[in-house]
């Protein structure tokens, strides 16, 4: 069912940047997130440096710059807080725009800004470019532990499974004319998920019998 | 909800990672005595569960809505260290296919949302279960007040992080105080939601629950038999 056809964020392509191993771009991605995380808030031109690097590499991937950013939004909550951090920072004031802020707080604000947006940015180019089938490989030659790259191979796959599931679910309430409007509507809620947990379960258990009738061991085949 | 990258400075970012990579590693050996060979698939499935169920948005009032975080729910119901697994792999995949919170912030969000959640979430619930009476009924209410104190701990330990490794000088009180203040607001939902869910599974599949199975196991075989004698 849902194995292989990508995710929702995937940008099916085939660029030189598509093309790398994906134990590659994830070691790429960490290390220059650690850069970008270990560099003082106030070096403005490294943080350009970075930003020119992260652009050449989207432009190399030809991923639609607008495709990235309409899937920035993640970041919305933590805009707010850098918005807010100015405001509500103590320390020496300063004068920004006739406001009176924080002058710790507007640096700090910006700093977060900043490198939440590269983080935003990067994670989404290394998801715009990466399987996830890619990914769980990367992550194998990673080392990291077998077990936890089998989970993940199961979580990925039957995700669209379960959350299809809940979607239906979801439409079922709707067009019996229910909406979640205040906490009365919460047992609703509630035995929907305890119904998802219930068939998710099953699920799993059919999935595991059907391997072991498979002679599965325990172990994935190579 | 998620921290991204650059919010915590870096060492304090390592340290968590260090902290989960460990208990993972834990995990991983724990999880085998709970599971057994069918660790990797049902694992697997609860994860995809946890990632379904944190879409499942609920109204808290006024135009705002929380999301459930699933730490204690996953606990009670696959047992704590599977738990564990399945939350830390719903955070990787979070980060590395949806771009949810920065990868070197991936251990803060394991430790914080994850590895929190489940043990407080998980702590209650047996504290509970050892002092009150074993009957099947509470399971529910022992379940949801886990998941109720979960959540605020958990916004409480981000408060601590933060003044470790956080950016500035926000006054600590406030923060804690605001955060803790709407946490515990997003914690009643949850633990609303996770009674009443953990009360539906009870009634339709108990054998289910993990944290339900030493009750269940004490159940003895009860033999009713017509008390007046007419046959039916």
């Amino acid at each position: 069912m849902g194995a292989g056809h990508g995710h929702k964020l995937h940008f099916h392509g085939h660029s030189p940047i598509h093309r790398v191993p994906a134990h590659l771009k994830l070691l790429t991605l960490l290390a220059f997130m650690i850069v970008v995380v270990a560099t003082p808030r106030d070096w403005y031109p490294a943080f350009a440096v970075y930003l020119a690097v992260l652009v050449g590499v989207i432009a190399v991937s030809r991923v639609p710059p607008t495709y990235l950013l309409k899937r920035t939004v993640v970041e919305v909550p933590f805009v707010l807080f850098a918005v807010l951090l100015p405001f509500v920072a103590t320390g020496p004031q300063t004068e920004v725009l006739g406001v009176s802020v924080s002058q710790h707080g507007l640096e700090a604000g910006i700093a977060l800004l900043i490198k939440g947006t590269l983080g935003v940015l990067a994670s989404l180019t290394l998801a715009a470019t990466t399987e996830p089938n890619e990914l769980l490989l990367g992550l194998e030659r990673l080392h990291l532990p077998q077990q936890l790259v089998q989970i993940m191979s199961f979580m990925v796959r039957y995700l669209d499974v379960v959350t299809g599931e809940m979607q239906r679910m979801r439409i079922a309430r709707e067009s019996r004319g229910f909406t979640a409007r205040n906490p009365r509507h919460w047992p609703v809620l509630a035995r929907s998920a305890g119904a998802l947990f219930i068939r998710s379960y099953e699920r799993g258990e059919r999935v595991h019998l059907a391997m072991l009738s498979r002679g599965y061991t325990g172990k994935m085949p190579r | 909800m998620h921290v991204p990258d650059g919010f915590l400075d870096a060492p304090t970012s390592a340290a968590t990672g260090a902290v989960a990579v460990v208990t993972i590693g834990v995990a991983l050996v724990k999880a085998r005595t709970e599971l057994d060979d069918k660790t990797a698939p049902m694992a697997g499935l609860v994860a995809a569960f946890v990632f379904a169920v944190q879409m499942l948005n609920f109204p808290v009032g006024v135009g705002t809505s929380g999301h459930l975080m699933g730490g204690a729910l996953a606990a009670v119901l696959v047992g704590p260290w599977t738990a564990i697994l399945c939350l830390s792999v719903v955070f990787m995949v979070q980060c590395l296919l949806f771009a949810d919170g920065g990868i070197t912030a991936l251990g803060t969000n394991i430790t914080l949302m994850g590895l929190t959640t489940v043990a407080v979430g998980w702590l209650v619930f047996k504290g509970l279960q050892m002092v009150l009476p074993k009957r099947i009924s509470l399971v529910p209410a022992q379940a949801g007040i886990g998941a109720l104190v979960s959540v605020p701990v958990a916004a409480l330990l981000f408060v601590g992080l933060y003044a470790v490794g956080g950016a500035t000088g926000i006054d600590l009180g406030n923060l804690a105080t605001a955060m803790v203040g709407v946490h515990v607001l997003i914690g009643i939902g949850e633990g609303v939601i996770t009674f009443l869910a953990i009360g539906a599974i009870l009634a339709v599949r108990p054998d289910l629950v993990y944290g339900a199975r030493p009750i269940l196991e004490r159940r003895e075989l009860e033999i009713r038999t017509p008390t007046s004698g007419a046959a039916a």
